[in-house]
């Protein structure tokens, strides 16, 4: 089974690096982009088959480890 | 003092640790590997000095916080241990959950490595007692993520408690924008734990403990400790 962990910065925590992301794309002219915060994804591969146990795993992993919850959320998806 | 230096892999300050330790204290501080699951007998201070544990993969100091060693490491300061984290180890600390907050990118995007001034807030801790209230030393920094950034709850608890030991200020104790070189809340470059027990800082104290290092203004930390363990025992 194939999953995603999506951790993104939760809002109000600066971010600097996206900041200068940001800052890069209106310098090479990228027209339309009003902000940018950047964050990581982790696609990992389950071994079980059963949905609700791979979500629960893949809760275990972002809550233990993928995640820093003090500044960061996430979000966990079963691709297949 | 019995202390004990951990070592993860990518670390690249333990030896100045533990130099710094044993100019201080006399002994040799036992060097503890990250896979280990307990601490020496007796010991009475653990160290988690500075460097780039695994590579500040995923996030400056997640991977080691989890290592075996640190569950070790919890029940210590759990239980009163007093317990020194520099640089990538507060970093280290704070991930492990032993200190509140999260050291973020430097505001400019930038790795800093020069002297800086901090304004030693209170004596009255051991971490501090080596020096005098509002007394400014110098010492180096050398990060790209020593930025530390809390809630505001969270940081006007460390305040209003007192927990605040080190900040960045000029030559003259003057806490103020310009000195605050990596964009940290309130300035902050050391906090104490609940318990002030567990200390965590950006800078390295252990690098100005020499007179060939044109400075010995980072002394006064590891004598404070040693008075205060050697009064303990």
């Amino acid at each position: 089974m194939k999953a995603r962990v999506t951790v993104t910065l939760k809002s109000g925590i600066l971010d600097p690096q996206g900041k200068a992301i940001e800052g890069a794309l209106k310098s090479l002219g990228v027209d339309g982009i009003a902000s940018v915060r950047q964050g990581k994804v982790f696609d990992i591969e389950l071994s079980g088959s059963d949905k609700a146990t791979a979500e629960a795993t893949l809760k275990a992993a972002a809550d233990k480890l993928l995640a820093n919850t003090v500044i960061e959320n996430y979000r966990v998806e079963v691709l297949s | 003092m019995k202390s004990a230096v951990l070592v993860f892999p990518g670390i690249n300050r333990e030896r100045d640790m533990a130099r710094a330790l044993r100019l201080a204290s006399g002994h040799d501080p036992a060097m503890v590997w990250h896979a280990d699951t307990s601490l020496p007998d007796g010991t009475d201070l653990v160290v988690v000095p500075g460097g780039f544990s695994y590579g500040d993969y995923l996030r400056c100091g997640a991977i080691a916080a989890r290592a075996p060693v640190m569950d070790a490491v919890r029940s210590f300061a759990a239980s009163g241990g007093m317990v020194l984290g520099v640089c990538n180890g507060f970093q280290i600390l704070c991930e492990a959950g032993l200190l509140p907050g999260v050291l973020m990118r430097n505001e400019q995007l930038k790795f800093i490595c020069q002297d800086v001034h901090l304004r030693v807030e209170r004596s009255d801790t051991p971490f501090t007692r080596g020096y005098n209230a509002g007394q400014v030393i110098r010492v180096p920094v050398a990060h790209g993520e020593g930025n530390y950034e809390a809630d505001d709850e969270t940081l006007k608890r460390l305040e209003g408690e007192g927990r605040v030991l080190y900040r960045y200020c000029s030559a003259a104790g003057v806490v103020d924008e310009p000195s605050n070189i990596n964009g940290a809340a309130h300035s902050i470059a050391g906090i104490v734990n609940e318990g002030g027990n567990v200390l965590g800082m950006m800078p390295h104290p252990e690098n100005h403990v020499e007179h060939v290092m044109g400075c010995t203004d980072g002394r006064g930390l590891f004598a404070g400790l040693v008075a205060h363990l050697e009064r303990a025992a």
